[in-house]
C-alpha cells in the first residue's frame, strides 16, 4: 500500500527519522549485534582479551545439565502460566457475557490488576506465603500443611506460576470478552431452540468461534510468561530452590550478571532471540491472514 | 414479556449463580491487594506474630508517612518521582520520535525508505531482556548509569509505536494532504495542523499502555540504578527486603506496593476506554 500524495523533499524526511534511527542504531541494533558477536567469544578472567571459540559456547550451554533443565522449567512453567490465566479469565468472562446488565461493572473490576507490575505481584503473593508472617502459609499449617516455597521445589514452581498468572487474568479477559460478544446472539439462540443446552453450546458454537482469540491469546501469553515474569521470579524465589524456578530469562540475568560469564550469557540471550523471532513470525503469520478479534 | 432478555441469558437461580461465580473470581483478584492494604495500616508487631488481622488497622497515616519520608534505603515519594519521570519519559519520547518518522515513511519518498522500515519491523521482535547485557555495556560507556537518560533511553528503541502510526496515517484520506499541498502548505505545517490533531485518540491510547509499561519496569532499572536515590519504585521493593535473617519492615514495604500500584491503576480506570483501544491497538 502506498499513499498517492508525497510530499517533495530529500533532507526533510532524512532529519525526521534522524531521531529514532539514531536512538535504535545506539540501543538496539548494536547492543543486539553485539550479542551475537559476544556468544562466539570466551573473555579471560581479567576480562583482557576474548578468545574466540565459534560455537564453543553454544556446546557447552547445549552440554549443560542446568541449561537444558532450565529450558525445561520454561517450558512447564509457560505452560502453566498461559493454562491458569486463561484458563481463569475464560471462566470470567462467558460468566460475564451471560448478563445483560452489569458486565461492565465487573469489567471494570476485573480490568485494573493489568496495571500492577509482575514485581508489585510477587511482592504481594510472597507476603501471603511467607513462610514466617504469611497468612495463607499460617492457615495452612492449621490445617497441618507445612508450606515452605523456599525449600520445597514444586511449590516454589507452583507460587511463581499463580503470581504471574494472577496479574494477566484481566489481560485475557477483556480480548476473551470481547470475543465472545463478537460472536451472534442468533447463532447461539438458534442452537438453543434447537435443544442444545449450555454446555454443548460452548463446547460446539462458542469455543470454535473463539478460536482466533484463543490462539492469539495461547501466544502472547507464552511470550509474556517467558520475559515479564522476570519480576516475579526476581522478587519470591530469586530462581531457587536449586533453580528448580530459574527460567531462561533469569539465567541470563543470573549468569551473565550475579556469575560474570559473559560468553555463555550472550549465546543464551541469542538462543532466546531465536525462539521469540520464532513466536513473532507465527504470530505475524497469523494475523497475515486477517483472522478478526 | 418472561424472555426479554433474550433465551441464553441466565435468569433467577441461574443469574444469581452467575454473580457468585463472578464475584469468587473477583475476591481471588482482590484478595492480595486487600491484604497488602490491611498489612500497611498496621503495627509491625501484629504482623510478625501471625495470624495478622483481616481488618485495616489504625497505622495508615503513619505508615505511609513513614514509607514517604525516609523509607528503607531511599523515601518512597524519590522513588516515586523516578518512577514517574521514567514512566512520562517513555511515552513522551517514543510517541515523539515515533510519530515523525511514521510520517517520513508514509509522506516521502527517500531513498532508504524502504531498509528503514525493516529494520523498525526488526525491533518489534526483541524485548529488552534479550540484550541486557550489551546493553548495559553502552549504557556504562555513554556514563549513563544512575541517569534518568539511562533509564529511559534503551526502552524507546523499539518501533513497535512507528508501526501503529503508520497504520493509521495509511488510512487518512489522500485528499487532505492533497488539499494542503495545493493551499502551499509546506510539510510540517501539514504534519501540525492536520495529521497531529487527527492523530489525537491515538496518541492518548498509546500513551496509556506506555504509561503502564514504563512504570512497571523492572529488571533494567534494577541492573542501571545502584544509587538508591535513583531507584523506580517498582524496583525499589525488593531492595527494601534485608538480607539474611532479620525481620522485613513490612508495614512500610506494604505501603510501598500499594503506593507503587496506585498511579498505574488510577490510569487504567480513569481511561479505561482509551486503555482497551490502546491494548487493541497495539497488539495488532
Amino acid at each position: 500500500m502506498e499513499k498517492r500524495v508525497k510530499f517533495k523533499g530529500l533532507w526533510l524526511p532524512i532529519l525526521l527519522v534522524l531521531p529514532q534511527f539514531l536512538i535504535t542504531a545506539i540501543f538496539f541494533f548494536y547492543p543486539a549485534g553485539q550479542a551475537i558477536w559476544q556468544s562466539l567469544f570466551i573473555p579471560d578472567p581479567f576480562g583482557l582479551s576474548m578468545q574466540w571459540v565459534g560455537l564453543g559456547n553454544f556446546e557447552f550451554l547445549l552440554a549443560d545439565r542446568y541449561y537444558r533443565a532450565s529450558f525445561l522449567t520454561t517450558a512447564v512453567f509457560s505452560i502453566l502460566v498461559t493454562v491458569v490465566s486463561m484458563g481463569v479469565a475464560l471462566y470470567l468472562a462467558v460468566l460475564a457475557d451471560r448478563l445483560v446488565k452489569g458486565s461492565g461493572t465487573y469489567r471494570t473490576l476485573l480490568i485494573w490488576p493489568y496495571a500492577v507490575a509482575p514485581a508489585v505481584a510477587g511482592v504481594l503473593w510472597l507476603f501471603m506465603f511467607n513462610t514466617r508472617v504469611g497468612v495463607v502459609t499460617w492457615y495452612l499449617g492449621l490445617l497441618g500443611y507445612d508450606w515452605n516455597h523456599v525449600l520445597n521445589e514444586g511449590e516454589a514452581m507452583g507460587l511463581v506460576v499463580v503470581a504471574s498468572a494472577w496479574g494477566r487474568i484481566s489481560y485475557n479477559f477483556l480480548f476473551f470478552l470481547a470475543g465472545l460478544q463478537a460472536i451472534p446472539r442468533s447463532v447461539i439462540e438458534a442452537a438453543a431452540i434447537d435443544g442444545a443446552h449450555f454446555w454443548t453450546r460452548f463446547r460446539t458454537i462458542v469455543f470454535p468461534l473463539l478460536s482466533p482469540t484463543t490462539f492469539f491469546l495461547l501466544v502472547v501469553n507464552i511470550i509474556y510468561s517467558f520475559f515479564e515474569t522476570f519480576g516475579v521470579i526476581h522478587t519470591i524465589t530469586s530462581g531457587g530452590p536449586q533453580q528448580a524456578t530459574t527460567i531462561l530469562v533469569y539465567k541470563v540475568y543470573a549468569d551473565g550478571f550475579v556469575g560474570q560469564d559473559l560468553g555463555s550469557s550472550a549465546a543464551q540471550s541469542v538462543i532466546l532471540l531465536a525462539i521469540v523471532s520464532l513466536l513473532t513470525v507465527i504470530q505475524f503469520k497469523y494475523i497475515e491472514r486477517r483472522v478478526h478479534y | 414479556m418472561a424472555q426479554q432478555n433474550g433465551m441464553v441469558e441466565r435468569r433467577g437461580a441461574g443469574l444469581w449463580l452467575t454473580h457468585v461465580g463472578l464475584l469468587v473470581g473477583i475476591a481471588f483478584i482482590f484478595f492480595p491487594i486487600w491484604l497488602a492494604f490491611v498489612a500497611s495500616t498496621v503495627e509491625q508487631q501484629e504482623i510478625v506474630r501471625p495470624p495478622m488481622p483481616l481488618l485495616p488497622g489504625d497505622q495508615f497515616f503513619s505508615n505511609y508517612a513513614r514509607a514517604l519520608t525516609s523509607g528503607v534505603n531511599a523515601p518512597v515519594s524519590t522513588m516515586l518521582l523516578n518512577s514517574m519521570i521514567m514512566a512520562i519519559g517513555i511515552s513522551l519520547g517514543k510517541i515523539a520520535i515515533s510519530l515523525l518518522s511514521a510520517f517520513a515513511i508514509v509522506y516521502f519518498r527517500f531513498p532508504a525508505r524502504r531498509l528503514f522500515f525493516w529494520l523498525i519491523f526488526l525491533t518489534l521482535m526483541l524485548p529488552v531482556e534479550v540484550r541486557i547485557v550489551p546493553t548495559y555495556e553502552v549504557i556504562a560507556n555513554f556514563g549513563m548509569l544512575n541517569s534518568y537518560q539511562g533509564l529511559i533511553l534503551p526502552l524507546i528503541a523499539s518501533a513497535t509505536a512507528t508501526f501503529l502510526f503508520r497504520q493509521f496515517f495509511m488510512t487518512v484520506p489522500d485528499e487532505l494532504a492533497e488539499a494542503a499541498r495545493v493551499d502551499g502548505a509546506g510539510p510540517m505545517r501539514f504534519f501540525f495542523d492536520i495529521l497531529l490533531p487527527m492523530s489525537r485518540t491515538n496518541i492518548a491510547a498509546l500513551f496509556v499502555i506506555l504509561f503502564i509499561y514504563g512504570w512497571n519496569q523492572y529488571l533494567w532499572p534494577l541492573l542501571i540504578t545502584t544509587d538508591p536515590e535513583m531507584n523506580t519504585i517498582v524496583m525499589g521493593i525488593k531492595q527494601m527486603f534485608p538480607s539474611g535473617d532479620d525481620t522485613a519492615d513490612w508495614p512500610v514495604i506494604m505501603a510501598t506496593s500499594i503506593l507503587a500500584m496506585v498511579p498505574p491503576v488510577l490510569v487504567v480506570v480513569g481511561m479505561q476506554r482509551l486503555f482497551i483501544r490502546g491494548l487493541v491497538d497495539s497488539e495488532k
